[in-house]
């Protein structure tokens, strides 16, 4: 069990390293997410009455598309120079390859998230200082780094690479995001606990369902 | 294909032929017009049914994924896609009988309700199963990416469909289980499921079967140009 924690953590070490030199996709994820919102302030004119109904799904489809063009490079990095094939041929069970993948895609994701969020909330006059909003962020950017790091390892290895995962990954975490929204609404709005647990529930669930299946059919993503 | 093959697909087609016979029969001359919505509802017969058959074609999808990931075995990856042809082309059909009936009966051609927004969602799944076949670079990896798609979508379809009824849900629910249709109503609606699952199983033995010899032919060829 230990062995396999460190093995798990050597990948993701590497992941980590290599993003600490290049700064590649954290870097161009963010600036595409702060576009988006920016993008969303001029076409909503970020007036305060539409504010509120707008915020949430602002917030989310930043958050979303931004994700996706990071789990895209989640494995196109790997592509480059045979990098892959290294990879692989680690002795190493394949579920250790997507879990150390998994925590890198996640780790970005949420750094991301934890900028991207505070400068939200700053442009559209919303309170700084959310710590319900940071667990829904977490919840929502595990489901997302669950289901994506599996599609990104199977749309790496397709023609028109760069179209196939949001194609195919959307889709398949609607639910992640109808419950972040719904979820974000209410803390946004300074309401009771009461009105996002069930939100909050299904993004567990979800995240459950996601991690068990992906680590159970990943080694056929990936086997050459 | 062998005489069991050919005997047993006669039979199918026979059994199809007069179904679908019965059923047009039912719908258009048997069964009585409802007294709310009037002549409208009768594309319920064909609504349900189709919608019907194409979470059937998933659910078969899904199996046969399994499958094939355990066995690998060719047979159950063109069951597999065959499914998801004829799942896609179903529910693309679902979701155009439901607006021709929503907007008289509604007054709208569309809402964000559970089933409806379940098979939507549903539809660009598979969509996206089709594409990543078409865009694979073996047949190998095809099956191989495919068969997990058909895992991961299919177990979405709960998780979605309780998300979005939690979101908002309008949809006439449930009627058949309670007692809101009459006899004659409920026995079309039987003959048209019938009638739609035995075309559904004959749409997929004869795509899968094609499938099955492309494959073949493939192997041939390259085993020629060795």
């Amino acid at each position: 069990m230990n062995k396999t924690f460190t093995k798990i953590f050597a990948i993701f070490w590497k992941d980590m390293l290599t993003e600490l030199r290049t700064k590649e996709i954290i870097v161009s994820v963010l600036v595409f997410a702060l576009l988006v919102l920016v993008i969303f302030g001029f076409t909503f004119g970020a007036g305060l009455e539409v504010t509120e109904m707008v915020a949430p799904g602002i917030l989310w489809v930043a958050l979303t598309f931004g994700g996706v063009i990071g789990l895209n490079r989640i494995f196109a990095v790997e592509k480059e120079n045979s990098r892959l094939e290294g990879l692989m041929l680690c002795p190493v069970d394949r579920a250790v390859i997507y879990w150390g993948k998994l925590a890198g895609s996640f780790t970005f994701m949420l750094a991301v998230a934890f900028v991207i969020t505070p400068i939200f909330l700053a442009l559209f006059n919303l309170p700084i200082f959310l710590p319900r909003l940071a667990l829904i962020i977490i919840l929502a950017t595990l489901g997302f780094a669950a289901v994506g790091t599996l599609f990104s390892a199977l749309a790496v290895n397709t023609r028109a690479r760069d179209i196939m995962l949001p194609v195919l990954f959307l889709p398949v975490v609607v639910p992640v995001i109808v419950s972040a929204v719904k979820a974000t609404g209410p803390v946004l709005a300074g309401g009771p606990w009461g009105d996002m647990l069930t939100w909050l529930q299904i993004l567990i669930a979800f995240d459950i369902i996601y991690l068990v299946v992906a680590t159970l059919v990943f080694e056929f993503v990936v086997e050459e | 294909m062998n005489g069991n093959h050919t005997l047993r697909n006669s039979i199918l087609w026979g059994l199809g032929f007069a179904l679908m016979v019965a059923a047009l029969c039912m719908v258009f001359v048997y069964v009585p017009t409802e007294k709310h919505t009037g002549i409208i509802q009768r594309i319920f017969y064909f609504h349900v049914p189709v919608a019907w058959v194409s979470f059937l074609a998933f659910f078969i999808t899904f199996l046969s994924s399994i499958l094939y990931l355990w066995k690998r075995e060719i047979k159950w990856d063109a069951i597999a896609c065959a499914s998801v042809e004829v799942g896609v082309i179903f529910t693309t059909l679902v979701l155009i009988t439901g607006p021709i009936w929503a907007k008289p009966v509604w007054g709208i051609w569309w809402t964000w309700d559970a089933r409806l927004t379940t098979s939507l969602v549903l539809w660009l799944i598979y969509i996206a199963y089709l594409l990543v076949r078409s865009f694979a670079t073996e047949p190998a990896r095809a099956a191989r990416y495919s068969a997990v798609i058909g895992i991961v979508g299919f177990i979405d379809v709960p998780i979605v469909f309780i998300t979005v009824n939690l979101w908002r849900t309008q949809h006439p629910t449930a009627i058949i289980f309670e007692g809101g249709l009459t006899p004659p109503m409920l026995m079309t609606l039987l003959v048209c499921i019938a009638a739609f699952t035995v075309l559904y199983i004959l749409l997929v033995i004869q795509s899968a079967g094609l499938k099955t010899m492309e494959a073949d032919i493939k192997r041939l060829r390259s085993m020629k140009a060795e």
